[in-house]
């Protein structure tokens, strides 16, 4: 069962062509993951399914993309998609507010005011973020007070808190150290069981510990997607084989 | 719905963006339409360069109004920028972390003070130091000079500090590689490289300068003629308008608007040079 | 520590030019600090003897010169001017910021009438106070339009000073506030704004040391009347203009300077407050 559908997708800024023909289709309750060398696309890609391009002056759209076959790009609220298309960025990117407000933004945003909804869902959250334990006797304090793991975690909480469908992970891990690395994988191992995760990173070995699904993306066209274990034993582009090889990039 | 809420107040952010394009056309039409009939009535040349004013008489001549703020900012420059610039490099290249502290927030402090308390300082101070030690009534060119002099400094030391501080480094480290002393580095390599900025604060401390209104008033004399040396009193474009707005009527009080027309081409001027100035120190 | 200082000494000696150098930034800054102290200290002097509760009483006559109702209405002239110009300069600052495409004519234009607004001498807006909002539009000599006047004067001072604290606000909040699905007025009212405060509060409070300390935009907008006003339709005299009024009686020097201790005393609490605000945010 495909959760999104890309189709045909040409992406471009201004007069550079940055996505060529991109089609693309992102199996639910799996973990998909692009990879490839810096500018190769794959997060603009990643951008455009919750339509955070739309935010880049300049940027233009060809071909479709659909969230259970309605056209995103079509009649949707851009806030409703990303409601249900939640996003964790590259850098930890909590507000300057306490560790419970950061939470409630979300619901609040889309209209839940009651407080034990409210307590309800930010403990939610967090259990399901696993960092339930570490924070819940000071829920009040800012959240800029955490370290950079935790901040990743509680970011993935706050997205978490929306009841999104499909969370985008944008090379979460490339500024955590390894230990925090590894709970944000395993946190992403343990999520996909409820939600449909597509991961941007730029490291091949964390592509292969938690991915299911893999795609390859070069100069803006994508060379290969696969189950993960085949792109990685036996890739059928020579390309992708240099890149996993670390013959470039 | 949430739309339509949106929507709504990005046209009121960009009403009130407007507002200030709004506020300039707004005083440029009633001076404009105020102030330049009366002048061509009273005849642009004759308005301008004529040295007589004496609204009793009918005698609309603004020239020694022209002189005296072109003296009394040219005296507060003489006064002011020197004392400026050199307390902005103490500031920027010599201040001990303590005294630079106590410094930075007595600038702005001196950028606070209200001018009728200057004005007042320099009445009860000024007048009489000018007085006995340079003789005349004390109320003079002289002495709105100093007192704008005073006026101006924080303008100029900010500004000034501001684009010394933005100097690279490596500036100063090249002078002291080559064996300069700290002094010789910071007046032949940084000094230089932040001629643009400081410059700006000079003019903007000008435009502060022709500015002023009350403090020069409470302290210059007020006569309408030229003044003949330093301790003559004078009257500027800006006392001229303040000092006789309150009873004035009909042409008079037209050529007064007519005076603020003059002042405000004068700010213009002043403006326009400084934007100059900005962006070519962005280049 | 000491023998340092004895090589620097050794090294003027042999380098006049630099201990010259370092002299006159040195007398520099001993004049900025002398003359700001001097005035501080003198007014403090020959005021703070004549801070007598008559000073303070609730209604102004001329034995008491009562400057009470003067200090009220500038509590009412600034808290007027900001309702008008503050919410103006945040919302324009906002679209400035947050709407405007990159490089669009109509940020430029804001920019430069903005700047034109900061560079015009207070008599001209007042002078312009009188013509629009006191005559055109009726307002009288009244707070009403003495405030409206402060508010255009104040405008680009509050969107300059806002627009640089949103500016500073990382993308990368926007981006998590959109990313959760939240509108733009949503981001812009509860993460944007709130990030900015500590910035708009500083140009707020600068705005405010502006109002308190005019004088020249006031004279033929507000009036000069000593009693607290009812209406703002009621003429009404601040501190500033009230110190300038009894400044040139002769008969009241001694409450003069007493006003002007107040004045200072204001304008000093002002900077501190502002200060307090930088140091509390911006470390």
């Amino acid at each position: 069962m495909d959760k999104i559908t890309v189709e045909k997708l040409d992406l471009f800024y201004g007069s550079f062509q940055a996505l060529k023909e991109i089609t693309l289709n992102i199996p639910a309750n799996e973990i998909t993951a692009l990879i490839g060398p810096s500018g190769c696309g794959k997060s603009t890609l990643l951008k455009s399914l919750n339509r955070m391009n739309d935010l880049v002056e300049g940027c233009r759209i060809e071909g479709s993309i659909r969230l259970d076959r309605e056209d995103i790009y079509g009649d949707m609220d851009v806030n409703l998609l990303r409601k249900r298309v939640g996003m964790v960025f590259q850098k930890p990117n909590p507000f300057p507010m306490s560790i419970y407000d950061n939470i409630a933004f979300g619901p609040r945003t889309h209209g839940i005011r009651s407080k034990a909804k409210l307590d309800n869902i930010v403990e939610r959250s967090l259990r399901d973020a696993a960092i339930w334990d570490e924070v819940k006797d000071r829920l009040k304090k800012p959240a800029l007070g955490m370290s950079g793991g935790q901040q990743q975690r509680l970011c993935i909480a706050r997205a978490l808190a929306v009841a999104p469908e499909v969370l985008l992970m944008d090379e979460p891990t490339s500024a955590l150290d390894p230990i925090s690395t590894a709970k944000v994988e395993e946190l992403a191992m343990e999520l996909k069981k409820q939600y449909t995760i597509v991961i941007v990173t730029h490291n091949m070995q964390q592509a292969v510990r938690i991915s299911d699904k893999t795609a390859f993306f070069l100069l803006g066209e994508m060379i290969e997607f696969g189950e993960t274990e085949k792109i990685f034993s036996m890739p059928e582009n020579k390309k992708t084989e240099d890149y996993i090889t670390g013959r470039f990039g | 719905m949430i739309n339509w809420k949106e929507k709504l107040m990005k046209v009121v952010f960009l009403a009130a963006a407007c507002v200030s394009i709004a506020a300039v056309v707004l005083i440029c039409i009633f001076l404009f339409v105020n102030g330049v009939p009366a002048i061509s009535e009273i005849g642009v040349f004759r308005f301008l360069f004529g040295t007589k004013w004496k609204p009793a008489n009918h005698l609309y001549g603004i020239w020694p109004m022209i002189v005296g703020s072109v003296y009394v900012t040219a005296g507060a420059l003489l006064a002011g920028v020197p004392v400026g610039i050199l307390t902005a490099v103490y500031m920027a290249r010599f201040c001990p972390r303590w005294l630079y502290r106590i410094m930075k927030s007595s600038i702005s402090l001196m950028a606070g003070i209200p001018s009728v308390v200057y004005g007042f300082f320099g009445l009860v101070v000024l007048v009489p130091f000018i007085r006995e030690t340079f003789g005349g009534r004390g109320m003079s060119v002289l002495t709105a000079s100093v007192l704008l002099g005073l006026m101006i400094l924080p303008t100029i030391i900010s500004v000034s500090e501001t684009s010394i501080q933005a100097v690279p480094q490596s500036y100063y480290e090249g002078g002291l590689a080559l064996g300069a002393s700290h002094e010789r580095s910071v007046f032949y390599t940084v000094l230089p490289a932040a001629k643009s900025g400081i410059f700006a604060g000079v003019v903007l401390g000008m435009g502060r300068a022709v500015g002023e209104t009350m403090a020069v008033m409470m302290v210059a004399g007020n006569q309408a003629v030229i003044p003949r040396n330093l301790t003559a009193g004078v009257r500027t474009l800006t006392t001229n308008i303040v000092m006789e707005m309150g009873y004035s009527t009909d042409l008079h009080r037209e050529a007064l608007i007519g005076t603020a027309v003059v002042l405000f081409l004068f700010i213009l001027i002043i403006n326009l040079s400084l934007s100059m100035l900005k962006r070519k120190e962005k280049e | 520590m000491k023998s340092a200082i004895i090589q620097k000494w050794k090294g003027y000696k042999n380098d006049p030019k630099s201990f010259g150098l370092f002299s006159a930034v040195f007398l520099a800054m001993l004049i900025t600090m002398t003359a700001l102290l001097f005035v501080i200290v003198y007014i403090l002097v020959k005021g703070v003897p004549h801070l007598t509760p008559d000073l303070f009483a609730a209604k102004y006559t001329s034995e008491n010169v009562s400057l009470m109702p003067a200090l009220i209405n500038t509590l009412l002239m600034t808290a007027l001017s900001l309702l008008f110009a503050v919410p103006v300069g945040i919302e324009a600052a906002i679209y400035l910021t947050e709407y405007a495409k990159h490089g669009n004519k109509l940020v430029v234009l804001v920019g430069r009438t903005a700047e034109t607004l900061s560079g015009i001498p207070s008599i001209v807006y007042g002078l312009f106070g009188a013509l629009f909002f006191v005559k055109y539009l009726g307002f009288g000599l009244s707070l009403l339009s003495g405030a409206l006047t402060l508010s255009i004067m104040i405008l680009p001072l509050i969107m300059r000073t806002t627009e640089e604290a949103l500016r500073a606000v990382p993308d990368s909040y926007r981006e998590g506030s959109f990313g959760l699905g939240a509108g733009k007025l949503r981001t812009v009212f509860r993460i944007v704004l709130p990030c900015a405060v500590p910035g708009i509060l500083s140009g707020v409070t600068l705005g405010i040391g502006r109002i308190v300390g005019e004088s020249a935009a006031l004279l033929f907008t507000a009036g000069t009347v000593a009693e607290p006003a009812i209406s703002i339709f009621d003429s009404a005299r601040t501190l500033s203009v009230h110190m300038y009024s009894i400044s040139g009686e002769g008969l009241y020097i001694e409450q003069t300077y007493a006003t002007a201790v107040v004045l200072l005393i204001v304008v000093i609490a002002i900077n501190a407050l502002s200060d307090y605000i930088a140091k509390k945010f911006f470390k």
